[in-house]
């Protein structure tokens, strides 16, 4: 929240405008509060702030910026703000020159400098505009502190709009908390039962064990009404979490449901098709750097898809295709190419991770409630998902290669005799099927790390995605991915995420011995 | 009609084996002063040591792949759970002599803990630990074999489950909270059964040790396959539905062997752990478990034999270049499970005798 009220310090110009028009005219600041803000120690500087903003007297404003971007120095017993060479007295506003030889910097500390901004907007409570002033209160939402309080007075005894009366009354209440007088305290906690942010929880937390029965009952009415208010919100994300990882694991094991699941082609370097894809994306960000770089993604996604696609097809080509029919030696064999793709990964790029930077419209997020932001990589993910599946079901249900993989997984022989080319088939599957790998990666590097071990982490679960699905069943892995996803969200809010994870693991490897065949089977003749 | 247990020339490998193990590394070792030309360093001897444990797990992995046709990649679960339950009371031996000189092993202390956690009851007995090494792993093979044999998984999706639970397994040990020592695991050994873990002397008798389980494995297994039962693993391997119709379940045998080879395991992880000092929950890790497979497959799957041997050139290969050029380690492994799969399905051992192709 700090970071949101500095931001609003940026945009801070025309409220200080504004008090120049209300101030009508510069004095000289007080003296004490200056002297106070340049060689006084914590909770005293933090004060002075308040009180030199009490006016809104824009010379004040000026003088804060200087301190928080380290123009404020101090000769002997003077303070001044330095910008280049020229210098002015803090308090007079007198120009000093020449400079004096021997200046110390005022250093201001996080503490000091999340104070100013939270004060700059502040200031931004008494704008004319109303949107601004929505947006300042909505920053400083998150807490102030305490010595700001009269300067939050002083925008509540102006402020005309419920909508922002509300909230500021609900952040003057979190300063009040730790007021002199009982019932200031009484009343503020009576006030934060009215919010609905989870930071007045956090706040509230502290008196629900108070030693005062009176606050104590006070606080748990209010913690429970904050915490319904929440609890909706909570729940959204919870959901959230659950598409989002679901989306995710749907598109690591989408691939592995064609080479797999139609082919029958244990592929362990499935992982590491990801990782190519995730690292196409890192080389095609680079290319882009400089210029272009917001639309870089676009060039990123066929890359991917075509990268990894390439490398399947050769795969296919050289080993794969030998072993038809003997999947543990396949199995083998396939992990000895991801061995050889790691290593190769890890000699052109090195060991370390490599950076992939979101575009800026992936960065950032969208605030639904008070306490549920989603962010924007996560939405465009789970949309990209569904693309993708929606591509890939048109794919096989509507095109000629679509109708040709289907014929040959179904009945080979059948196929080939009525001339298709079976062998020829199996290539472009598998490099469908790998392509679709590296668009899992290239979404992937959006979310986390990108490095050589990238797709080990999602080896086992994309099979057990495929495996719990139903083999051959590419409804079945799109629910078990949404059942896996939300399963494994769910439990790890409440026993942590290890934990969750090897419980999913270990319902699904009961799950398979009691139902080998998956959730959707196949039946007749196909399934043995 | 039953084989012989070995041929002529199967008796004399196995007694110049046990010849050079029991006899050359003693004598070289310990015999020969240090500095001395002909003088066996220590850590030749952990070496060697290390991939004789690793040979019994291959011969166990041989037992279920090679004859039942069962590929588990969770056998490097059970070999790593077999080294938990000796590292657990090595770390007991500890004693007081740890970095913050308490009873309780130092991740412990360092987590706050007041006491042992409940599984670690009893841990300061050898005789306990000796027991957990056998039962552990054989219980969770038990069930988990008896659970997946009964409702029939089998191929792929046997592989892929065990290496689910290999992977599950890792996770867990990772925590901190489990007490294992998370991470880092348990390693700084001091004593076992009071010796010094360190000296020459206890090293080479766990050398010897080793190979003599090895030796007594390699028997036992050979004694395995050539008995009946071994025939209908046999045959199961090759024609499962057959051997259902003839009126024998495939679950007990399948069972059977593979919990069998589950307790090998755990024996192996045990004898590893005091010679190479340290466990962690890496040994779970599913790349584990899959190069076992192919130490099997090198040497040449189904004949025992070809397991040891598998297990040592891969092993030798591998502490070669991982001191010489380790960048190149992952190409050559990754090289060696193509070729082996593609040009050698019956490895060297059936490369070199040219024994009609079985699979």
């Amino acid at each position: 929240m700090v970071s949101g009220a500095r931001g609003a310090a940026a945009v801070l110009l025309p409220a200080a405008a504004f008090f120049l028009a209300s101030s009508g005219g510069a004095w000289a600041l007080d003296r004490a509060a200056v002297e106070k803000l340049a060689f006084g120690e914590g909770d005293e500087r933090i004060a002075a702030i308040g009180a030199l903003l009490r006016e809104g007297d824009p010379q004040a404003v000026d003088l804060l910026k200087a301190l928080a971007e380290g123009g404020m120095q101090t000769a002997g017993k003077r303070v001044l703000i330095v910008r280049g060479e020229k210098a002015v007295d803090a308090v007079t506003r007198e120009a000093v020159a020449p400079l004096p030889p021997e200046r110390e910097d005022v250093v201001a500390n996080n503490r000091l400098r999340g104070a100013i901004a939270d004060a700059l907007a502040m200031l931004k409570l008494l704008s004319p505009e109303r949107a601004e002033r929505l947006a300042s209160a909505k920053a400083l939402a998150g807490g102030a502190d305490a010595a700001m309080l009269p300067l939050l007075e002083k925008a509540l005894a102006s402020e005309s709009d419920a909508e922002i009366r509300g909230l500021l009354e609900i952040i003057a209440a979190g300063m009040q908390l730790k007021a002199e007088s009982r019932e200031a305290r009484l009343a503020a906690i009576r006030t934060l039962g009215r919010s609905s942010s989870p930071s007045s929880k956090t706040l509230l937390l502290d008196f629900a064990n108070d030693a005062d029965p009176d606050i104590r009952r006070e606080a748990r009415l209010s913690l429970d009404a904050v915490g319904k208010r929440l609890a909706a919100g909570e729940w959204l994300g919870l959901a959230f979490a659950g598409i989002s990882l679901a989306s995710i694991l749907l598109l690591a094991a989408l691939g592995l449901a064609i080479t797999y699941g139609l082919m029958g082609v244990i592929n362990m370097a499935h992982g590491e098709l990801i990782m190519i894809g995730a690292y196409t994306t890192y080389v095609v960000q680079n290319l882009f750097r400089g210029s272009a770089f917001d639309w870089y993604l676009a060039a990123a996604v066929p890359a991917a898809l075509v990268v990894s696609g390439l490398v399947g097809m050769a795969l296919e080509r050289t080993v794969i295709r030998w072993l038809y029919g003997r999947p543990l030696e396949t199995l083998l064999a396939t992990w000895g190419i991801s061995l050889i793709l790691i290593q190769t990964v890890r000699t052109i790029f090195g060991a370390q991770n490599v950076q992939v930077e979101n575009p800026p419209f992936m960065s950032g997020g969208i605030q639904v409630l008070s306490n549920l932001v989603l962010p924007w990589s996560r939405i465009y993910i789970v949309l990209f998902v569904a693309c993708v599946l929606g591509a890939m079901w048109v794919m096989l249900a509507k095109t000629r290669l679509g109708l040709f993989i289907r014929g040959v997984t179904q009945n080979r022989a059948m196929a080939s005799c009525v001339g298709v080319p079976t062998s020829r088939v199996d290539t472009w599957a598998f490099g469908l099927g790998s392509g679709i790998a590296g668009l899992a990666g290239c979404a992937l590097s959006q979310l986390g790390n990108v490095g050589p071990e990238l797709g080990q982490g999602y080896i086992v679960d994309s099979f057990l995605v495929v495996v719990f699905g139903g083999v051959g069943q590419l409804a079945g892995t799109v629910y078990a991915a949404l059942v896996l996803g939300f399963a494994n969200k769910l439990l790890e809010s409440w026993s942590g995420a290890v934990l969750a994870k090897i419980a999913v693991l270990v319902f699904i490897i009961f799950f398979i011995q009691r139902r080998p065949q998956g959730l959707f089977a196949l039946r007749g003749r196909v399934a043995e | 009609m039953t084989e012989r247990l070995y041929g002529a020339r199967g008796w004399t490998i196995l007694g110049a084996g046990a010849v050079v193990a029991f006899v050359l590394f003693p004598v070289f070792n310990l015999a020969v002063p240090a500095g001395h030309p002909l003088h066996l360093s220590n850590f030749w001897v952990t070496l060697a040591g290390k991939i004789l444990s690793y040979a019994i797990v291959a011969v166990a992995l041989d037992l279920v792949w090679g004859y039942a046709g069962i590929l588990s990649l969770g056998h490097g679960l059970f070999f790593a759970l077999g080294g938990y339950a000796m590292g657990m009371y090595l770390m007991r031996q500890i004693g007081r002599e740890g970095q913050y000189q308490s009873e309780l092993p130092d991740f412990m202390v360092f987590l706050d803990w007041k006491e042992f956690p409940w599984h670690w009851w009893m841990s300061e007995h050898f005789w306990w630990a000796a027991l957990l090494v056998v039962l552990v792993p054989g219980l969770l093979a038990f069930v988990f074999g008896f659970f997946a044999f009964r409702s029939r998984v089998k191929g792929v999706y046997f592989s892929i489950i065990t290496q689910a639970l290999t992977f599950a397994a890792m996770l867990l040990f990772f925590r901190n909270n489990t007490g294992f020592g998370g991470n880092n695991g348990f390693t700084d050994f001091k004593r076992i059964l009071g010796l010094p873990i360190t000296t020459p002397g206890t090293r080479m008798a766990l050398f010897a040790l080793t190979a003599a389980v090895l030796i007594a494995t390699l028997l036992l297994a050979r004694w395995v396959v050539t008995s009946k039962f071994g025939r209908v693993l046999t045959a199961i391997r090759d024609a499962e539905q057959r051997v259902m119709f003839c009126g024998y379940d495939p679950v007990h045998y399948k069972l059977a062997v593979f919990t069998a080879s589950a307790v090998l395991c755990g024996i192996a992880g045990a004898l590893y752990v005091p010679q190479v000092g340290i466990i962690n929950p890496s040994e779970m890790s599913p790349a584990n478990s899959i190069e076992i497979a192919i130490w099997v497959a090198v040497g040449g799957r189904g004949t025992l034999a070809g397991a040891v041997l598998g297990a040592g050139l891969v092993n030798a290969a591998k502490s070669y270049f991982t001191v010489l050029f380790p960048e190149y380690w992952l190409y050559f492994l990754g090289l060696i499970f193509i070729i082996v799969t593609l040009f050698m399905p019956r490895g060297v051992l059936g490369a070199m005798s040219g024994r009609v192709a079985r699979r």
